[in-house]
């Protein structure tokens, strides 16, 4: 069995990956993928603590994680069709037109 | 007193104010269906009820003349402090319902027909319902005050009378020189009342913080303690109700409003303006009587407050054509007759002034109105016989224009002359005791005031004689004059009841007897005695009779020629002009007191108000868009900086979670 700690720091590195990722990329379906490392980055450390704790709790939360992400991504990919269809681009920069 | 034992009779004392209060309701509700007979007959059932039982009770308190406290319901309750609507059986409020309710179902009476003429001169016979609701609130109002247990419901009462006073001196509110004379007239006594009822307020902070209540029994039996304590507290107390005495009884330097409340029908001049509500400050002192008898500033301050307003009203009485202005400087000189007796401690000669002077003033205004109404209808006579004439436009109350009525209006004739000389100070009639009472107690308390009283006795008497010799003697001056009628019994009855009264209201406290000072000394524990003595009653009686003589040497010894000039215009030359204009105090007060304040308030309005309100307002509103102009500079728009925001701010909160 593995030692705990290296879930803890794939999990870590996949959420910074996340981050950097969403902080960097301008395309909106790479930022989207990017966020999708974030979950399952948290995802990963629940399974781990829960396996390692011995409490199904952690894993029954990933389900419901793992189906809001979804819903998420069709709200999302709904959006960006819309957009794409009125800005004919997805660059996240070209949508602040609410800005100040 | 325990309820269970309490009288019957005196438990119905809540009844006095609820008459009159039914009365308006059912007025207000049905009096446009009822048409002026049933609105003038449910008015005056109402105000006589409250007469009936006044009476039930002054025959009750007669047996037993102790004060009762009646309890009818809880208003404040804030900790210990408690005020209820109780009322004060005692013999000065019953003396005080009596005169209220008393006249005042007379004065009921008189109107129904006035106001039936009134109203169709005026040329708005819908407002009859409208007066007879506002006389009866009047009376509820005044009820109210003369039957407070405490100060705070006698304020209640005290601002009810001046509410009806300014309804009903408006009540032609669109009338008067330019349409707004009148409604100027009832917006001036609202005000100059403010100013002292802004006096009896903070004299009524002062009570409630010095005693913590404002029940009359707990004021008046720690008085004397805090007279020790600390004697400033009182002294200013009584001084700012004296303050409110000289507001709603017409005094110095206060008084300017009443001879301007002549612009009310006349029942309104003698019910409120000449025998009630203006006597409410003399009242007032009265019942504060415990609190006066403690600072002697105070007291001699009233007294002088009430000799000179009793001189100097004499005075601008003389100089004065409108029948009804004359009556009006002489009632707020009669007034400071009876300020000063209650200031000199003799508070049963004011009572006993303000009594008499009820019924011969009463008398005498509604007399006036008579004469006026005469007048009116001989003018309509004139324009109708004559067709269109000029003297359409004459003024039916300036007596230049009358003379020569004692002939056309007998028994009105009979009934003025009777009120004049009441109120001139002649022997048998009622204003001869009341007035040598207070002469005597001026001559024990200070020979100056005794002149100045003495000088104002002879003016009231000249000043009465010379309206008596104007109105009704001599030729008539004007076509109206000529053709003037007698009124109707619905008018003249009340005038003879009223005139029996002056004749009679002497007896009330007739010299060796007392009535009423016995009867009054159940509720005042102190009032300075005085006893008859012949000289000062022979030396008013002369100087009385002196008044009328030279009243008639000026005014009756020669037909008046029909110019509008007054004989005294030669005589006296520029003193006569000071007394017709008043002694210009309007205009001082004009320029002194309204034409400063409405410079103030010009400026607050034009530069204040719009340059250092507004620019505080709208420089908070430039502040507000500044500082968005500077914020929205956050707000780029790009949501990968918004991402990085929530990014450092989730961690600053972990770090914070982790390390705090």
């Amino acid at each position: 069995m593995m030692p705990l700690m290296y879930y803890v720091g794939l999990s870590a590195i996949m959420f910074v990956l996340g981050i950097i990722g969403v902080l960097v990329r301008r395309n909106a379906l790479v930022v989207f993928m990017s966020l999708e490392l974030m979950f399952n980055a948290a995802n990963l450390l629940f399974v781990a603590f829960s396996a390692y704790f011995q409490i199904i709790t952690g894993q029954i939360f990933v389900f419901f994680v793992m189906t809001v992400a979804a819903a998420e991504v069709a709200v999302g990919l709904a959006l960006m069709v819309e957009i794409f269809r009125t800005k004919h681009s997805i660059d996240l920069d070209q949508m602040s037109e609410m800005k100040g | 007193m325990h309820e269970l034992t309490m009288n019957p009779i005196i438990s119905l004392v809540p009844w006095v104010v609820f008459f009159p209060i039914i009365g308006l309701l059912l007025n207000l509700l049905f009096g446009r269906r009822w048409g002026e007979k049933g609105t003038g007959l449910v008015a005056s059932l109402a105000a006589a009820a409250s007469f009936a039982l006044s009476a039930a009770l002054a025959a009750q308190l007669a047996r037993t003349p102790e004060a009762v406290t009646v309890h009818l319901l809880d208003w404040i309750k804030v900790g210990d402090f408690q005020v209820g609507w109780n009322f004060r059986v005692d013999t000065l409020a019953v003396t005080m319902m009596l005169v209220v309710s008393g006249v005042g179902t007379l004065i009921h009476i008189y109107a129904v027909g006035y106001m039936h003429s009134d109203v169709r001169h005026n040329g708005d016979p819908g407002r009859y319902t409208r007066f007879f609701v506002f006389f009866n609130l009047f009376i509820a109002a005044m009820l109210v005050l003369v039957t407070a247990d405490n100060y705070l419901m006698l304020f209640v009462g005290w601002e009810g009378v001046g509410l009806c006073s300014y309804l009903l001196i408006g009540f032609w509110f669109e009338k008067g020189a330019e349409g707004i004379a009148n409604a100027r007239a009832a917006k001036k006594a609202f005000v100059v009342n403010r100013i002292g009822d802004f006096g009896l307020l903070v004299a009524l902070f002062l009570l409630f913080w010095n005693f913590g209540s404002l029940d009359f029994k707990v004021i008046f039996e720690q008085a004397p303690a805090l007279a020790t304590a600390a004697p400033w507290v009182l002294t200013a107390v009584t001084l700012l109700m004296l303050l409110g005495v000289t507001g709603k009884s017409a005094q110095l330097p206060l008084y300017v409003w009443l001879p301007d409340a002549m612009a009310g029908p006349t029942p309104v001049s003698a019910l409120i303006h000449a025998a009630t509500m203006v006597t409410a400050g003399v009242y007032l002192i009265a019942r504060s009587s415990p609190l006066y008898l403690q600072v002697p500033l105070a007291q001699s301050a009233v007294m002088w407050v009430g000799a000179l307003t009793a001189f100097f009203a004499a005075t601008i009485a003389v100089g004065q054509y409108d029948i009804k202005r004359v009556l009006a400087y002489s009632t707020i000189s009669q007034l400071g007759f009876m300020v000063a007796a209650v200031g000199m401690g003799a508070f049963v000669a004011g009572m006993f002034h303000l009594v008499t002077h009820a019924f011969f003033k009463a008398l005498l205004f509604l007399a006036a109105g008579s004469v006026i109404l005469g007048m009116e209808h001989g003018q309509a006579h004139g324009q109708h016989s004559k067709g269109a004439h000029d003297e359409g436009s004459l003024d039916p109350q300036d007596m230049r224009y009358m003379g020569g009525l004692q002939g056309r209006m007998k028994l009105t004739f009979w009934v003025y002359l009777i009120g004049a000389l009441a109120l001139a100070g002649i022997a048998p009639l009622a204003g001869f005791f009341s007035k040598d009472e207070i002469l005597l107690a001026a001559l024990l308390k200070s020979p100056v005031v005794f002149a100045i009283l003495l000088s104002s006795a002879f003016l009231t008497a000249f000043y009465m004689g010379r309206q008596i010799f104007m109105v009704f003697f001599g030729k008539p001056r004007s076509e109206a004059a000529a053709h003037a009628v007698e009124n109707p019994p619905i008018i003249t009855i009340p005038l003879a009841a009223l005139a029996v009264l002056s004749i009679l209201g002497g007896g009330l406290n007739l010299p060796g007897i007392y009535t009423l000072e016995h009867w009054l000394e159940h509720t005042l524990e102190y009032s300075l005695k005085v006893s008859f003595a012949v000289p000062v009653a022979l030396a008013s009686l002369l100087l009385a009779l002196a008044g009328l003589l030279t009243a008639w040497w000026v005014y009756g010894r020669r037909v008046m020629p029909a110019v509008d000039g007054d004989p005294l215009t030669r005589s006296l030359g520029w003193l006569f002009r000071a007394l017709h204009n008043k002694w210009w105090v309007d205009e001082v007060y004009h320029v002194l007191f309204v034409s400063s304040y409405q410079r103030l308030a010009n400026f607050l309005a034009s530069p204040f108000d719009t340059r250092v309100i507004d620019g505080i307002a709208n420089g908070l509103g430039n502040v507000t868009v500044r500082a968005a102009a500077a914020f929205r500079r956050i707000e780029s728009g790009f949501v990968r900086s918004y991402a990085l925001v929530m990014l450092f701010g989730a961690a600053a909160i972990l770090a914070f979670l982790i390390w705090r």
